[in-house]
């Protein structure tokens, strides 16, 4: 019993030690300074410029224009996270509702569709998103970075799975009761459907966060940049002065992961609760 | 004045599954209907096209003289009580039995004397801030009839209600069943495929099979003088043996041996002779048996034998004598119940 433990501990510890210890390398390195890294390279151990470095990153005045800050691109991919789950969990729910609930000839038909839309995933049809954005004149906006990704078969699929589950006699019960289609939904569904909702706001958003492709393509102004991207772009302009502050790109990456993981530890409960447990 | 009348109803499940192949029943005001029958006889097809969860195939159901085949469950003055309870998990047990109300409109001071005179009734006053998740199956039970009866409706329609709990427990929900109908003077119609939970409650039985009546009568009717020998076997418990025998004049030939019965039938039947009104003794006379085994069921005992080379079952009561070896059994010769010997409907 005793050794189990110990051996599951090491296992575990082992784990831990291989993915944290990178991260833990690359904050420990963003508190030095840069010429000294440029010198020696990566560094263990505490290089006493945290604040100082954290604080420039935050509000120093970077970019092209020389208008965007750590702080705004915070905002801006936040803005990308929270809209990019949002939009994802309200069209895959109404889109499931429809597919589970509402028994039209070509429900089974148009789930496939969705399905089938999983082979296509935005690499794939990337031209003709941004010519379709472009012509709706949403370029450099945040419907425009948003919209175009919140369609999600996935999302629809678990809630197709968990409309599913919900046992049909209390879909009969609020017949009885008296409740039309949208009674149902809102006094019923949704919250059913809450730990759900949650489980898919966690994953979404921190897949929204790490968007860098279609942010890339579809903001040329400064002032729409996220974090995600802002990393490069801010080593770029860095990289024209002499020495490349590695302190402060490292700063940056740091930053980028903070508020996803601050998600994962915040709602992890409610995660793991919506994963194995539906409400009964 | 009848509350619910079935007037021959058919039901085809688009799949193409005859459930219900011509029904016509009714339910009279304040009467209490038990609907029994086999697994997948229509039993639950039935009474979910009179609460309107089910479209009808054909026919005609109506409810307090209104035809309602074309209305939604929530407009047919209806209240079900399923077999899983279908409470609203996320709702309190307060919001569960106000939330039909509230749907409907119903005043809030209206909605608060409804649930709280129901709470009494049913004895949940207790829980009415709890989750359905923190109840015990009883009291789930109890909130899922609570539901029912705020709605003052013409009529309740039960699927099933007690399987879910264990027998004590059911025992006892289906007295409180039964007293609280009595007490609503509210028409009801109950499904089960336990014939005695129908026995127990019913004012009226309706036996089904495979779709089709085949008896309608008080428990006591249906008892005592069933029409088929399905009926015959299903109601009553032991069920009633029923033998091959041909009726000649000496009475009903079962392999060597002869028993007395009254009757002008002659010719080939199927002979049904209920295991509590058969006699048996060590030695006298009558119809000898060779018993095989003998089952103790606590107040009687259930003695299994052959006569005349068939399965016969004899209720004893429990102080009697264990008849063992050969032993004789007698009957009165109007306890004998004959039926078509193909057809199995009474002759
Ligand atoms: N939705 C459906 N689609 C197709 N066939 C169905 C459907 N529901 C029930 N049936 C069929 O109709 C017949 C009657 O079903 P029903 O549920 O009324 O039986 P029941 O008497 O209530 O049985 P049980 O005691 O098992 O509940 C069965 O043969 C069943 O397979
Ligand atoms: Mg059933």
């Amino acid at each position: 019993m005793l050794r189990t433990k110990i051996y599951d501990h090491f296992v575990l510890l082992l784990g831990v030690f291989i993915m944290m210890g990178p991260l833990v390398v690359a904050f420990m390195t963003s508190t030095f300074d840069h010429v000294l890294i440029h010198k020696e390279g990566m560094q263990v151990g505490w290089g006493g410029k945290f604040i100082e470095t954290y604080s420039t990153v935050l509000s120093q005045q970077g970019g092209f224009t020389g208008e965007v800050t750590g702080w705004l691109m915070t905002q801006n991919s936040l803005i990308l996270g929270i809209g990019f789950a949002l939009g994802k969990i309200v069209v895959s729910m109404l889109a499931a509702y429809a597919i589970v609930y509402f028994r039209f000839r070509a429900a089974t038909f148009c789930f496939w569709i969705i399905f089938l839309t999983l082979l296509l995933p935005l690499e794939v049809r990337i031209l003709p998103s941004y010519e379709v954005v472009q012509q709706l004149g949403l370029l450099n906006s945040y419907t425009g970075l948003i919209v175009p990704l919140i369609a999600s078969a996935t999302g629809t699929f678990f809630f197709r799975q968990f409309f599913k589950s919900i046992p049909n006699e209390l879909v009969e019960a609020a017949r009885v009761d008296g409740a039309g289609p949208m009674q149902f939904f809102f006094d019923i569904l949704l919250p059913l459907s809450k730990t759900m909702m949650a489980a898919i706001f966690i994953i979404m958003f921190v897949v929204g966060w790490n968007q860098y492709l279609w942010p890339t393509l579809m903001t040329t102004d400064e002032s729409y940049f996220t974090l995600v991207r802002g990393i490069k772009q801010i080593m770029q302009i860095m990289i024209g002065a002499d020495i490349p502050k590695y302190n402060e790109a490292l700063a940056m990456a740091m930053l980028s992961m903070l508020p996803p993981a601050l998600v994962i530890i915040i709602f992890q409960r409610m995660f793991i609760k919506g994963l194995v447990e539906n409400e009964k | 004045m009848t509350t619910l009348r079935i007037k021959n109803v058919f039901k085809r499940y688009p799949n193409g599954a005859e459930a219900v192949k011509g029904v016509s029943v009714e339910v009279g005001d304040g009467e209490l209907v038990v609907f029994v029958g086999p697994s997948g006889c229509g039993k639950s097809t039935l009474l979910r096209m009179v609460a309107g969860l089910e479209d009808v195939t054909s026919g005609e159901i109506e409810l307090s003289g209104r035809v309602v085949n074309d209305l939604e469950p929530a407009e047919r003055n209806i209240a079900m009580v399923f077999q899983n309870y279908a409470l609203y998990p996320h709702m309190t047990v307060r919001q569960n039995l106000a939330y039909g109300l509230k749907n409907r409109g119903t005043s809030k001071s209206e909605i608060d004397s409804k649930v709280e005179a129901a709470g009494k009734l049913l004895q949940i006053s207790d829980f009415l801030e709890r989750k359905p998740s923190q109840l015990s199956g009883g009291q789930r039970q109890r909130v899922a009839m609570g539901r029912a009866i705020v709605r003052d409706p013409a009529i309740f329609l039960f699927d099933e209600p007690l399987s879910n709990l264990d027998a004590k427990l059911r025992n006892q929900m289906r007295l409180e069943i039964k007293s609280l109908q009595r007490r609503l003077k509210t028409a009801a119609v109950y499904v089960t495929h336990d014939q005695v939970e129908a026995m127990t409650l019913a004012d009226r039985i309706v036996v089904l099979n495979n779709g089709l009546i085949e008896q309608v009568g008080t428990p006591a009717e249906v008892y005592s003088r069933p029409d088929s020998t399905f009926v015959a076997s299903f109601i009553g418990a032991p069920p009633m043996n029923l033998l091959s025998a041909t009726l000649t004049d000496a009475g009903a030939q079962l392999g060597d041996q002869v028993l007395p019965v009254q009757t002008s039938l002659r010719g080939d039947v199927q002979l049904g002779l209920r295991p509590e009104r058969i006699k048996i003794s060590q030695s006298g006379s009558g119809a000898s048996i060779e018993v095989t085994i003998v089952e103790e069921l606590g107040a009687t005992r259930l003695v299994h034998g052959i006569v005349g080379g068939q399965n016969i079952s004899v209720a004893v009561d429990a102080e009697l004598p264990v008849p063992t070896g050969q032993a004789v059994i007698s009957f009165r010769p109007d306890d004998a119940h004959f039926f078509h010997a193909t057809t199995g409907r009474r002759l």
